[in-house]
């Protein structure tokens, strides 16, 4: 039986770009907060959009408590490097950090892994040290993600000695601990990021035995009618039908009328996507879905309504 | 004024006759590599040309939507027959090559190697081995690189480049640069010190007694091993990098922003203007993808709609003869009008996001929510006959 999304102590959200990580990130925690946990939710990819989520300021190294019980933060992997030193080497290199830094950079560009290993590891360690009950990552996009998830043991492979490698192996275990750690992946019912979801499936199966705790389907269209409703429409939408409403209403009713045909294929293309996803899922794997907000902000307010939906499947 | 700057069509026919080069840019899942399958397509389907796409989207698609069961680094020609079984006779030739990372960065250093030794050396090396094989930044500029390389051979007309999945958009622009600076690095001179002469200065004793603990002594010397024999390729990755920059800069080249109209993606496109106007790249097109229609803002219809949410039952009846006096009719027409004004939500705020790019952009095509996926060459020549026309 598989440990409770929230009752995990690590997510990663990861998902093809585009799809709203995001959103499901920054929902996730919030839902985590109000639960009564002490959640900490960290943007990977510095591009400042967690913040947005929030309506908060720039995110930081340090984390910014945003609400009660939550905290968010921004990754850095050179402060994650002081930090490191600082902690785990007790290197006294506050001054002198700068030339390490700017090599260390070096290093971290030529040696893959590197950069990752300061994230995952920066992340696993707040876990590890229990600062927070709940660590939401607002993960890199799909193509990126295996390559962070997996970085511990890609570090392994290259560095045979030193502290880096006995450091790997308590992050690894953290990692591959299903009641700890999970993924969750996110994808909308399209067809590219089904397909890279079901991919991604595999690939963090195979290649670095991290759990994957849920599928989350967001911005699923709802059905606009039942079946009797549907002959219904489809008796509407000829050209007596839109005559017709059109001299009940005006002439503006046969761009209502396209508007409702559009929602349905878009329905309808969609559904497929979404069975395909459904079909495509690993047996006992929990597929939730995210209704499309037909909402004009993305604020603090689209992040509760997400919030709240997710709360209902949880 | 419309009519004197001309229709995006024009532009965008314009455009790919102009232009040697076509790099389709733009945050992720905004239709990148589709657009520019299309663009590519589309222009072998009308003009006596040969067209090369080259992507480097690792999902593959394009290989299915162009009828390639594999699709690799070497260039392949799409049958014409997919052509004509799309219904076109195609007045030039389609080609499509994928990226391959690793095999690129084998070929790249085979080339530029002084002699077998120092090649086989680099490839058996595992830094270099990560690095070509799972590092992610490094397909930007081995992708770049191999544009370069292929424009210089002379063979297509014109090359529509899909470019790499970056974590920032421009990150492949900057990678020639960067890979230049590197190798002219103090610091790698530094960092290859102790590895050439074994003598390690006072001055730089405690970073490597810090890295030895932290990394252990193996790995730095594989570090240090690769960045020595590196350093024997350095005037020409240097010399080829600069060409490689000149190139993305010059008359050839031009790029195409792709976007969808949500402010994520929007963000990224207006940013990624901003910069390549800044950097004084040429900016042929900005498209935009699955826009919903403008009818969706028609005053008349959105009056329609309010009063079949508010007096479906008064409506109904008007609609008897079609409807065979149907009961469900009015909470049908009560869902139609509400899932218009759901829509009308949606649509204003793509078109408060589409003035915000406007003013950016010159030539912006917009294409609709197509309400099937592009599966297929006729498919591809669908989506660019409505960039030509939109």
């Amino acid at each position: 039986m598989s440990t409770a999304l929230l009752d995990r102590r690590l997510l990663f959200v990861t998902g093809k770009g585009g799809v709203g990580k995001s959103t499901v990130a920054s929902s996730l925690a919030i839902l985590a907060a109000s639960r009564g946990k002490r959640t900490l939710v960290c943007e990977v990819d510095a591009k400042g959009n967690l913040a947005d989520f929030y309506g908060t300021n720039r995110l930081r190294f340090d984390p910014t408590q945003v609400q009660e019980r939550l905290f968010a933060m921004s990754m850095d992997t050179e402060a994650s490097l002081r930090e490191y030193l600082k902690l785990q080497l007790h290197v006294p290199l506050v001054g002198r950090i700068g030339p390490l830094a700017k090599a260390f950079d070096f290093v971290a560009t030529a040696a893959p892994g590197v950069k990752e290993i300061l994230t995952v590891g920066k992340l696993a360690y707040e876990v590890r040290e229990r600062h927070y009950d709940l660590v939401v990552v607002d993960a890199s996009a799909s193509g990126h993600v295996v390559g962070q998830l997996a970085a511990s043991d890609a570090i392994r492979e290259l560095v045979s000695v030193g502290v880096v490698r006995a450091q790997t192996e308590w992050m690894t275990e953290l990692l591959t601990d299903a009641a700890t750690t999970g993924v969750v992946i996110v994808a909308t019912p399209e067809e590219m990021p089904v397909n890279e979801t079901l991919e991604l499936i595999d690939r963090v199966d195979t290649e670095t035995g991290i759990d994957i705790a849920a599928v989350i389907a967001n911005r699923v269209l709802p059905e606009l009618f039942n079946r009797d409703e549907e002959a219904d429409f489809e008796r509407l939408d000829t050209p007596e039908g839109r005559a017709a409403l059109v001299g009940a209403t005006n002439d503006g009713a046969v761009h209502v009328i396209d508007g409702a045909r559009l929602a349905v294929d878009l329905r309808r293309s969609r559904a497929e996507h979404l069975d395909r996803l459904a079909a495509g899922l690993p047996n006992g794997m929990p597929l939730i879905l995210v209704p499309y907000l037909f909402t004009r902000s993305h604020g603090i307010r689209t992040t509760r309504q997400v919030a709240q939906r997710l709360g209902e499947e949880l | 004024m419309a009519a004197r700057r001309g229709s995006p069509s024009v532009r965008l026919a314009q455009l790919t006759a102009a232009k040697e080069i076509l790099l389709s840019t733009g945050s992720g899942g905004v239709g990148k590599t589709t657009t520019a399958a299309a663009i590519g397509a589309q222009v072998a389907a009308t003009v006596d040309a040969k067209v090369l796409v080259l992507t480097v989207d690792p999902a593959k698609r394009l290989a299915n939507a162009m009828g390639l069961k594999t699709f690799g680094n070497k260039e392949v020609r799409i049958s014409p027959d997919l052509f004509l079984d799309a219904g076109v006779e195609p007045a030039g030739e389609l080609w499509a090559a994928m990226l391959d990372t690793k095999q690129s960065w084998d070929d790249l250093i085979a080339r530029h190697a002084p002699d077998s030794g120092v090649r086989d050396a680099i490839l058996a090396n595992p830094i270099y081995q990560n690095i070509s094989a799972k590092f992610v930044q490094s397909h930007d500029y081995v992708a770049m690189e191999r544009l370069y390389e292929i424009h210089t051979a002379g063979n297509y007309d014109l090359i529509v480049v899909d470019t790499p999945p970056t974590r920032n958009a421009v990150d492949f622009l900057d990678a020639p640069e960067r890979l230049a600076d590197f190798f002219g690095s103090r610091l790698l001179r530094w960092l290859i010190a102790p590895y050439r002469s074994r003598v390690v200065s006072v001055a730089s004793r405690p970073f490597y007694n810090i890295a030895d603990r932290i990394l252990g002594t193996q790995f730095l010397e594989d570090i240090a091993e690769f960045f020595v024999l590196f350093q024997t390729m350095r005037r020409d990755f240097t010399e080829r990098a600069e060409a490689v920059s000149r190139l993305l800069g010059g008359q050839a080249t031009s790029f195409v922003v792709v976007s969808t109209l949500e402010a994520a993606p929007v963000r990224e496109a207006r940013y990624f203007l901003d910069l390549l106007h800044e950097r004084k790249y040429h900016v042929g097109a900005v498209v935009l993808n699955k826009v919903l229609p403008s009818t969706l803002l028609d005053p008349d219809a959105t009056a329609a709609a309010k009063s079949m949410v508010a007096e479906p039952e008064t409506i109904a009846p008007h609609l008897f003869e079609v409807l065979d006096n149907d009961e469900h009719a009015p909470r049908m027409l009560a869902e139609i009008g509400a899932s218009y004004l759901n829509y009308q939500v949606v649509a204003q705020r793509e078109a408060e996001l589409r003035s915000e790019l406007g003013t950016q952009a010159g030539t912006v095509a917009s294409v609709p929510y197509f309400s099937h996926d592009i599966a297929d060459l006729a498919g591809l020549l669908e989506l660019g006959e409505t960039l030509w026309e939109s």
